[in-house]
Formats: C-alpha cells, structure tokens, sequence
C-alpha cells in the first residue's frame, strides 16, 4: 500500500512592532516577569484596547512579499476561552477579514521549486506564560507576552512531507527577517508553528483524518515530529485501526507526538466580531507608502549577485538566502573588487562553520566588519589563504579583531623574496637527494619544497613568492 | 439655607456669590446622603476626600465651570483608589488603579465625586433589584423600585442629595430610572463619550450620560463629560457643541413622529393619557406630530437580548478569580477555581444572561441567533434613518408606566419587556431623553425624545422647551426628616 502524507502549517510569527497589539506596553524579550504590562494587558475591568497600525504595516508587508491580496478593511473577533495566562478571558484575533488574503510562496527542497498557497495570514494577539514549575504546588503568571502581535500564517494543505515543511518553515522564516517584521529568533519563540498532518491511499481523493501538533518552534523538531506522526498514522491504517481527529504534542526528549486533546474535548470558542475595535481601514496611500519601501527579497538580490558580480547562481543563492549572509557579502564587496573571493569565503568556509555548529550569522561571532577585514587582509596580501582560516576559526572563538589576531600571533605573511631566498637556500641545502631527483626529472617534487618553505616559516610565506624563489634556484 | 433640590445653576450661583462655601456645601450634601440611608442608593463614600477638595476650593477658588459641583458616580466608573463594585459581589474588593475618562473630565471640570451609587449587578437589570448590595428605593414611595440599572444615581437626584449623577445606558438604564424617580437623563449617541475606564457589559450598546433635575444641568454635564478619547477607539471623533447654546431655540414648527408601531392601547389608559397631554403640551408649542412607521422595532427586545447576553458573555469573562475581584476559598484545581469565584462571585440575572450569551455564540446557533440579531440590528436603524427624513425627532412614553413595587416583577421575560421603548436607541445607536411628564397616583412618569445621531442639541433643546413650559419636573418627593 502507498500513502500519501498530507500537510498544513499554521506559522505563527511575532511581529517585532516596540509596542504590543492593542496597548503601549513594550514587547521586549526576557524582562523581569509582569513588568511590561499594563492595565490593556491585564485586561481590568473597563479597559480598551485600541489597535498598533505598525502590526498592520507590518502584516502588509508579509502580503505583498507573498504576492496576496490585502483586506483594506480588516475587522477583529473574540476567540473565547479560559486559561490564566489569557486575561480578558478571550483573544483578539481576526477570523472573518484578516489583513491578508490568499498568496503564495516559494519553496526549495533539494534545488527543485515548489509553490505553497496561503490561505490566510491574520493579526492576533498572543497569550502570556504559565509557569508550572517554579513554584511549589502553584502556577505563576507572567503576562509580558500577552498582546504581543502575531501574524497567523496559515498555508494551504499542499505539503507533501516533512522536508517540505521544514523547507515551508525556512521560506517563511527567510522573507520575515528580509523583510523586517520579526526577528526570527527561533529560541525566544518568535516563531512557531503548528502542524496539520493526515496521510491517505494515493488513489484517495479525500483527504485523511488530520492531526495538529502544536507549538513547534524548530527546524529540527518539525522535522522530527511530522516523521513521527506520519510513521505512526500509517502504522494505525495499516492495522486496520483509524485516526482520530485531536490535538497532540510532540515532545522533542522522547521524539514522539501525544494526544492533548480530542475534537469532542476541544472549546466551542464562540466566535464573534469584537465591538471595542472598529474595522481598521488602510488607505491608497499608506498600502502604497508600504509597496515602495518594500526591501529586496531574496529572488531579487539572487538576480542582482549575479548580474553585478558575476557570481554563479549556486554561490548567488546561498549569499542571498539571509540577509546577515548578503549583508557580509555586501559589506566585504565595499573593500575589495574581488567578489569571487568574497562568495568563495562564505560559501566554503564560513558556511561550513555555521552548519558544523547549526546556527545562523546572527548567533555567530562573525561581524560584517571583521569579515570585511579578513577578505581585504588576503587580498592586500597581508596573510594567505591558509592563514585567514585561522584566523576565521579564532575570530569563531573569540570574535576578536582581524588585526588583532594576526598583530598578536605574528600571523603577518612574508612577502620579502630575500627573506623566502634565504629559507628556500637553507632547504635545498638540507636536502640534496631531493633536489637532484627533481632535476633528474621528478617534476613532483617541487610541491615538496614549497611544503618544507611553508613549514619553516609556520604557513606565513606568501605562496606565490615561494614558487617563485623556488623555481629561480631550482630550474636554473 | 438648603441645596437639597438645587440644581447645578442655582448651586453655580450661591458657591459663586458665597452664599455658601464649598465645604459648606459638601457638609450639607452629605448631611442629605445619612437623612436618605434607607434609599440604599450609595455602595461607596467618598466624603473625606470630597471634603478635602471642598476645602481646598475654598481656600483656592477656581473658575472652572462645575467648580465645586457635588456628584454621584455610578459605581460602573472606576474610580482611582475608591473602591468599584459594580453592584457585584465580585467587584467587591476592587479598587482600581485608574480612573474612567467620564470621572476625569467632571472632576477635571472642577465636580466632586461623593460616593458611588448602587446599581443592578454589571447593569443588568430594570429595577435596581439585582444588586449585590440590596435593593435601592424610590424616593417617591415606600418600597418602590427606582428602576434600573442606574437606580442609585436616579435615586440620589430626585432625593435632593446632589444636582446630578452619572449614569450608563445599555437599554434604558438611563432614561427608565430617570422616568421611574422623575429626572431627567439622557443617553447620547454612541460614541460621544468615551467607554474608557466603564465596566463593559455589552459593548456595542453601552454609552454613559448625565442624570440631573434639568434639561438645561444635562447640557452643561453632557459639556464636560462629551470628549473624543484616543483610549477608546469607538468615541466620534466629532465636533462637540456648546450643549447650552441652543437650549433656548423655538420649537414652533418642528415635527415630531409618533411610532405607528408602538401599540399604546396595551398600555394603562391613564399612562397613555399623561402621553397625550405631553402631546398637547408640545402642539401648544407650535410643534407638529406625524406618525412614523418603523416596521421592525418590535422586534428591538428579543433582538437585544441576544445581543447584549451574547457581548456580556464574553466581557465577563475577564472575572475568573485569577487576578482581580472574588476568588473563591482554597481552589481544589483550575477548574474549581473558576466555577466557584464565578458561581459565589455573579448574581442570578448575571449568571442568566452569561448563559444566555454563551448558547447565542455557540457554534451550531450562531447563525441562527447572534448573526440574525446583528442583521436586524441593521433593519432597526435602516428604519429610523428612513423615520428621520419625515420628522426632526420621535417621542414615546419612557416606560410602560410607573414604579412598580419591590419584588413584585419575577418573571425575567416581563422585566425585559420594560425595555420596550428605550431599547431600540441603543440598537440604532441614537441620543435618546427622558423627561418627567406627569403623575399616576403620585408616582412620575416621564416620556421618551429619540434624535437623529449627534442632534443632541436639539434633544435637550426640545426637552427644556417643555421643562420651561410645565413643572412636572420641579416636583419633589415627600421629604423625610430623620
């Protein structure tokens, strides 16, 4: 029997706005806990809330970068349920007119496209924390997430597996932070999603029972969890047993998905058009005013590497895949001519770093300036090649100063062709077998004592000096 | 010298020419608040701090314009620091961090807030009956309700306590009262004055306003209270007049509808009789009445009370004993804990209506009523925009008669039929007045003036017109000595 997995994401992306959705509290991560809140947020008798026009701008952006339609009169509703973290006792969320209409964005799994349509993307406010287990048999409150903005991305159900997901994730992950409306810091929660996954016989033209799993806030995980759920789906249907439509969660320790909650058990959220808020209208203009400030996304500046610096598209792609990335390629490019030096630096070594540690340019030690003098100190010829690997890797440790590592390690490349004469003499003279086998012919050899150069000078000779120096002594 | 019945202009006047100091005033007024304990019109006091600022008034004069006016606040305002209950058990420790933008632009005004009144339980109710606090008595009767929710705050001006209170109006719970104790009140139009810091009961419909002695004191509170606020993103952003400015305008030649709709012959002949003679009083004015259809305003109760049950649902919410108001004795779980703060903390009408409003949202009955009521919501205000290209305003009787007796209305569906004429303002959003208009048996009866949106002017202008004409509303209750 063959299955066909069928999935739908809900991605949840906080918007880095400075003020929460519907009042002036801050929304700044990792404060002291109930200290960003104010009366709106804890939702005392006879508050109001009144809507930040800087979540719509941002929502806006979302949408035309994902080619969809705007609501220019977007409304809010009331999602009612109880939970202590929720202090109204219900959520302003947008489930009649969200802002953003149906689009649609481009996946890349393994150099091949794909195109997944967005139903939807609403405005909402999150909830606040519950914490369990600091307190002894009580659970504490901390409501400084509460009304912070989320855009709800929901895509269509057009995933076909867990590689595509995590590759919907990344899309959506890529075009938040080029476009400015969420820092995209996976760790602190500023994006999550929630996964819909159902699997079904090919030949089936009705979909299967879905299951959400909810909350997920990592590539990995994602991953992990859809496998999970769609091992254990098939497993139950081939048994004959059937799927039960609920809520589960993957728990990442055990790497499986459990049941939370059964449709039967699920709230009837009674759902209805929230009368403190009036519809939010965005005009000609301000959707305009948006429109032209739009940043260059990723597809364009791919374009643009390529057409300015000549750079193949695979080097192009990568470079233009985040924005730190472009930026260190950008930067690097105002110092030094050589673009092609720049592209193979990040995407050798620099990439292979990040991914042997898994984390992003902005987790790294790597400043744009540091990696700007590193490429023009191997273009002035101050170190070579083989040196300004370590001086990466320090810079990796450390994140120290280019200049510093190479003054204090006396990493300077040698470049004066008396002092590398004076080394390559020494080495002929120590080795006079060598040297008449190459003469005899073992054109080989000569790869041998550049080696012996570089190793008496500690790899600071400048290559090309020593070849040079060698081949004056040796061929003639 | 006494204040007791003064309104806000003579009491202006006497702090003016110093005929009596401000805390003079304050002192004599709170005098009044002991003699009238048995109304039961208070929750709150405010009387040290309402002295103070009486005394730094004298000792600083001020030329505000309600320099030094005492008033009554309706115990739905939170007030900063003074304990706001909403006339509910779960509210009953609440004292809140801030203050409602009403309270702030009367204080800032120069008035002094006494004390917060008694009021039905989050403003459910028609007679004052469902308060936590105990029923508030009408100052013109033993044992009669004062009608509701603003109860306490028509209670305390028609006693003399003070020239105004504040008062809130979600389907009548200004005007009823003030027809039912023989006072003038008035609800706006939705929006003119800011919900920021009024304990929501339903949303879309609520809208505060001034209850006072007058036509005339209403226009000068209705000057302060009016403010566009930026913390309520409801509130017009519209000009606002000088209320007082056209009070004095002819009525001759204005038009005035009569609801073909409203079926007055069910109502007692001697109520429909006082209605006649204010008809009279009016034409003797030179005012003209045509009738007005509005085919769908009989459908205002049931469409209100899926409406307004359906907002309360969800604003009420917010009480579930985690952060604010009445928790209940060591909570065996979550669970427990929000069924027994909510069960100890809400009245039975509240509690009805939180059913109510949860079933009309539910999914499965949505459509059928909430969506339904929404849209005849639509069909009532299409009908009075169209009533209002035939006549400038349309009158009816406020209530469907008098104070009825304490205890003597138990069927809920009843209760809510005395809404029937104050309710399709809030539907439709409109300013509505009620003024008194005559006596059955000493007990005042007051009728009802519906304007287009924002022609409040012209309400209070038509309003005063009669009150300088009659002197159904210089009548006072018995006074008792103590």
């Amino acid at each position: 029997m063959t299955w066909e997995t069928v999935i739908g994401l809900e991605v949840h992306v906080q918007l880095s706005t400075k003020t929460k959705l519907f009042s002036g509290a801050s929304t700044t991560f990792g404060s002291e806990p109930n200290t960003q809140v104010d009366l709106i947020d804890l939702g005392l008798p006879g508050v109001l809330p009144v809507a930040n026009k800087e979540a719509f701008y941002k929502a806006i952006r979302f949408g035309l970068a994902t080619n969809a339609e705007i609501n220019q009169v977007s409304m809010f509703d009331r999602k009612n349920y109880f939970y202590p973290d929720l202090p109204k006792g219900y959520q302003i969320t947008q489930m009649e007119k969200p802002i953003v209409g149906t689009g649609s964005i481009l996946i890349n799994v393994d150099g091949a496209e794909k195109l997944i349509n967005i139903t939807r993307a609403h405005l909402e406010e999150d909830a606040g924390k519950s914490i369990h287990d600091l307190f002894d048999g009580e659970t504490g409150v901390d409501l400084n997430r509460a009304g912070t903005p989320l855009l709800e991305i929901v895509s269509e159900p057009e995933i076909s597996n867990a590689k595509e997901a995590v590759a919907y994730f990344k899309a959506i992950h890529q075009l938040v932070t080029f476009l400015d409306i969420c820092d995209g810091n996976m760790a602190q929660g500023s994006m999550r999603c929630d996964v819909n996954v159902s699997v079904k016989k090919i030949d089936d033209k009705a979909l299967g029972t879905r299951a959400e799993i909810k909350n997920i806030n990592s590539f990995k995980f994602i991953e992990r969890a859809i496998n999970f759920e769609v091992a254990r789906q098939i497993k139950r249907l081939e048994k004959g047993e059937s799927i039960i439509q609920e809520t589960r969660l993957y728990d990442s320790i055990k790497n499986e998905t459990r049941s939370m909650r059964s449709k039967e058990a699920a709230n009837d959220y009674r759902y209805f058009p929230e009368p403190d808020l009036l519809p939010v209208v965005i005009s000609d203009k301000e959707l305009e005013e948006i429109r032209i400030t739009l940043p260059e996304l990723p597809k364009q500046k791919e374009i643009r590497f390529i057409e300015e610096h000549s750079l193949e598209e695979s080097e192009a792609k990568i470079l233009a895949s985040s924005k730190a990335m472009a930026n260190l390629f950008e930067d690097a490019s105002t110092k030094t001519k050589d673009s092609n030096l720049i592209a193979k630096w990040l995407v050798g070594d620099v990439s292979a770093l990040l991914n042997k540690e898994n984390i992003s340019i902005e987790e790294s030690n790597l400043s744009s300036v540091n990696f700007a003098k590193l490429i023009e100190r191997i273009s002035d010829k101050t170190i070579s090649g083989k040196i300004a690997k370590s001086v990466l890797e320090e810079i990796w440790v450390s994140g120290n100063d280019v200049d510093l590592i190479i003054q204090e390690k006396g990493l300077v490349q040698i470049q004066d062709e008396s002092i590398l004469e004076d080394i390559a003499k020494k080495i002929i003279e120590d080795n006079p077998d060598q040297v008449n086998a190459y003469k005899g012919g073992k054109e080989k050899l000569f790869g041998f004592f550049v080696g012996q150069v570089m190793k008496e000078t500690q790899g600071k000779a400048n290559p090309q000096g020593v070849n040079e120096v060698l081949k004056k002594l040796l061929d003639t | 010298m006494s204040i007791q019945f003064k309104t806000i202009k003579e009491l202006s006047s006497m702090l003016q020419s110093k005929e009596v100091s401000n805390y003079e005033l304050l002192q004599e007024t709170f005098k009044l608040v002991k003699s009238y304990k048995h109304l039961n019109a208070f929750i709150t006091l405010n009387e040290e701090n309402a002295l103070k600022k009486a005394r730094n008034l004298d000792n600083n004069t001020s030329d505000l314009s309600l320099s030094g006016i005492p008033i009554a606040q309706k115990d739905l305002f939170v007030t900063k620091g003074l304990r706001t209950t909403c006339g509910s058990n779960m509210l009953s420790n609440f004292i809140p961090p801030y203050s409602a933008t009403v309270i702030e632009n009367l204080e800032n005004a120069g008035c002094i807030s006494i004390g917060k009144t008694n009021m039905d339980e989050f403003a459910m109710g028609s007679s004052n009956e469902t308060s936590f606090y105990g029923n508030v008595n009408n100052p013109w009767g033993e044992n009669l309700v004062p009608g509701g929710s603003s109860g306490g705050s028509a209670a305390v001006v028609a006693a003399g306590i003070v020239p105004a209170a504040t008062g809130t109006d979600t389907g009548g719970s200004i005007r009823q009262p003030a027809s039912l104790c023989g006072i003038t009140g008035i609800k706006p139009t939705y929006g003119r004055i800011s919900r920021w810091g009024m304990i929501a009961f339903a949303s879309s419909l609520d809208q505060a306003g001034p209850m006072a002695r007058t036509a005339e004191d209403c226009a000068i509170l209705m000057n302060e209270m009016c403010s566009h606020d930026n913390k309520d993103t409801t509130s017009l952003d519209e000009t606002i007049p000088d209320f007082t400015k056209d009070l004095d305008a002819p009525v001759k030649g204005l038009k005035i509808g009569i609801v073909k709709e409203f079926d007055l012959s069910k109502l007692d002949s001697n109520v429909v009789k006082v209605f006649e003679d204010s008809k009279k009083h009016y034409e003797s004015l030179g005012v003209d009445f045509v009738e007005v259809s509005l085919p769908n305003i009989n459908l205002s109760v049931p469409t209100y009370y899926v409406v307004a049950p359906a907002e309360c649902s969800s604003n009420l919410s917010r009480f579930d004993g985690v952060k604010f108001g009445k928790r209940c004795d060591d909570p065996k779980d979550l669970e427990d804990l929000y069924i027994r703060s909510r069960s100890e903390g809400f009245g039975e009408e509240v509690k009805r209506r939180i059913l109510i409003g949860s079933y009309v949202l539910s999914a499965g009955f949505y459509d059928a009523y909430y969506k339904k009521a929404q849209q005849v919501r639509r069909l009532i205000k299409n009908d009075f925009d169209n009533a209002f290209k035939h006549v400038d305003l349309i009158m009816s009787p406020t209530t469907r008669g008098t104070a009825f007796e304490a205890g003597s209305m138990s069927d809920p569906i009843q209760m809510y039929l005395e809404d029937l004429f104050t309710v399709p303002a809030n539907l439709a959003g409109l300013p509505g007045i009620s003024i008194p208009s005559g006596y059955l048996d000493s007990k005042p009866l007051g009728i009802q003036l519906i304007g287009n949106s924002l022609q409040e002017s012209q309400l209070l202008n038509v309003a005063h017109n009669f009150q300088m004409t009659s002197d159904w509303h210089l009548r006072t209750p018995p006074t008792r000595s103590k």
